[in-house]
């Protein structure tokens, strides 16, 4: 399972990077890309839009379904990767280099409460069963 | 282990690394990798699709075409070669729609249905109603030890003669819409992708060393999810979204399938006489951006309709649908989806959207 380490997640499937600046980089996990399958549509929020926690902020559509991305923390969005919306494959690619959005979060001590890696597999394997 | 059904094929897509899912109770891949990949395939080359799960039903007895008269809206009369096929609905007596299959005409006394997977228990059990009703005295096998593999794309005749020496002395004549029968072997030219192509009916426990030599002859594995969007390209439609017991095929874009031109009473038939048509299945293609799904709201100057299918168009490169809308709306009209919170602007147009590798609109 492709999991990175030195990365944060959600229950639902986002990943996040704290960035030196303090600020996170957010996008959805390879075991949600592949879930979906071929991803074909993706909406970005707009910048300096502020998030409450678990806001649906972002969407991502595969050939096969429609799926909200949720704010893994409350903030305001600083930036939104164009790249992504122009070529939503790109997520199916690498889910890590393609990352969706950026946010400066309300409270950085927040980040605490996103999950470890081995939390994140864990929640992986358990809904596969 | 769950209880879902099996194909005779299954173990082959498990070996092959298909991502399987529970498709109506049955365990089906729903692709082997890429699904627009194997969307791709099909337009271009040879794809493979295991379609065991839905039933063929042999219909025997000597009242079998009157029988099918009363049964179905299309009218069996129109096969009198052996072989040939027509696409038909199965109405109740309100005149939706309990199935859409296809039936062939072998002999006086011998036609095959083929019927869907999810409905095929009720399928039966209503034909066998009827049966007994109406005094036929027939006999109706459902063929579970058969299996069923649709070989699709420009590519299928040259593929199946590889992987079937000597069938090209069948494939060479084969007409569309017709079929041959070899011993417990069937040989049909028919599909649901809009290319050329062949649904071949085998023993179950032939069909994983058959499938494995289709694919030795060029013939790639296409998932569920591929077969989808290759049928909603080629405006085909799919029981249980775009058509059900509560529509009436003639607000599902099949008034072609209904023949009422003789006095032939079929059921459902009086009550598509009584009943005023005010709906139409229309195509329509997203011209913002974002994927159309079933469900959402169209809003047309006539009035709402709903989607029954959507999806993203890999041949086309943008979202298309099938919609039930009023009537009065025509192709080029333009219509907003509502999609999460927005509205989008979309435009209808005349279907088939995609056929024989090209785009139509």
């Amino acid at each position: 399972m492709n999991i990175p380490a030195d990365l944060k997640y959600t229950p639902s499937h986002e990943w996040v990077r704290v960035e030196a600046d303090g600020t996170l980089t957010i996008g959805i996990t390879h075991h949600a890309q592949d879930l979906l399958g071929d991803m074909v549509f993706i909406e970005n929020p707009a910048a300096g839009r502020a998030l409450a926690k678990g806001e649906e902020c972002a969407v991502v559509e595969s050939v096969k379904a429609a799926s909200d991305v949720y704010a893994p923390v409350a903030g305001e969005v600083v930036a939104a990767n164009n790249d992504v919306e122009a070529s939503p494959e790109s997520v199916n690619k690498d889910a890590y280099s393609a990352w969706m959005f950026k946010l400066k979060p309300a409270n950085p001590g927040d980040v605490a409460g996103l999950l470890d890696a081995a939390a994140y597999q864990k929640l992986v394997e358990s809904e596969a069963h | 282990m769950s209880d879902l059904k099996h194909t005779p094929l299954n173990a082959t897509h498990r070996e092959l690394g298909a991502k399987m899912v529970d498709f109506g109770g049955w365990d089906m891949p729903v692709n082997y990798g890429s699904q627009i990949e194997e969307h791709h395939t099909v337009r271009s080359g040879c794809g493979l699709f295991d379609v065991s799960h839905m039933l063929p039903l042999d219909i025997k007895g000597a009242n079998v075409r009157a029988f099918l008269r009363r049964l179905v809206a299309n009218n069996v009369d129109k096969l009198q070669v052996s072989g040939k096929a027509l696409y038909s609905c199965m109405l109740n007596e309100g005149g939706g729609v309990i199935d859409d299959l296809i039936i062939y005409f072998m002999d006086e006394n011998w036609f095959r249905l083929v019927v869907n997977a999810g409905t095929a228990e009720k399928d039966l059990a209503w034909m066998e109603k009827m049966n007994a009703d109406w005094g036929m005295g027939l006999t109706l096998t459902p063929r579970r030890d058969l299996a069923m593999i649709a070989i699709q794309g420009p590519n299928a005749t040259q593929a199946l003669n590889e992987a079937l020496p000597g069938v090209d002395s069948i494939t060479v004549s084969l007409k569309p819409f017709n079929a041959a029968a070899m011993g417990e072997m069937f040989i049909a030219r028919t599909g649901y992708t809009g290319e050329d192509g062949y649904e071949v009916m085998v023993l179950a426990k032939s069909a994983p060393f058959f499938w494995k030599a289709l694919m030795e002859a060029g013939g790639k594995p296409i998932g569920l999810g591929a077969r989808d969007t290759l049928r909603l390209e080629a405006g085909m439609n799919l029981y249980g979204q775009d058509m059900d017991e509560t529509t009436s095929p003639l607000e599902s874009g099949l008034a072609w399938t209904v023949d009422m031109k003789t006095e032939r009473d079929f059921v459902g038939r009086a009550a598509l006489e009584k009943s005023e048509v005010t709906k139409q299945l229309a195509g329509l293609i997203l011209l913002d951006k974002g994927v159309l799904r079933s469900h959402q709201t169209v809003h047309t100057k006539n009035g709402d309709g709903e989607i029954t299918s959507g999806t993203f168009s890999p041949t086309m490169q943008q979202s298309i649908a099938l919609a039930r809308i009023p009537l009065g709306i025509a192709p080029g009209a333009e219509v907003e989806v509502e999609i999460r919170d927005k509205k989008l602007r979309a435009k209808v147009v005349k279907y088939p959207f995609v056929r024989n590798g090209k785009v139509l609109i």
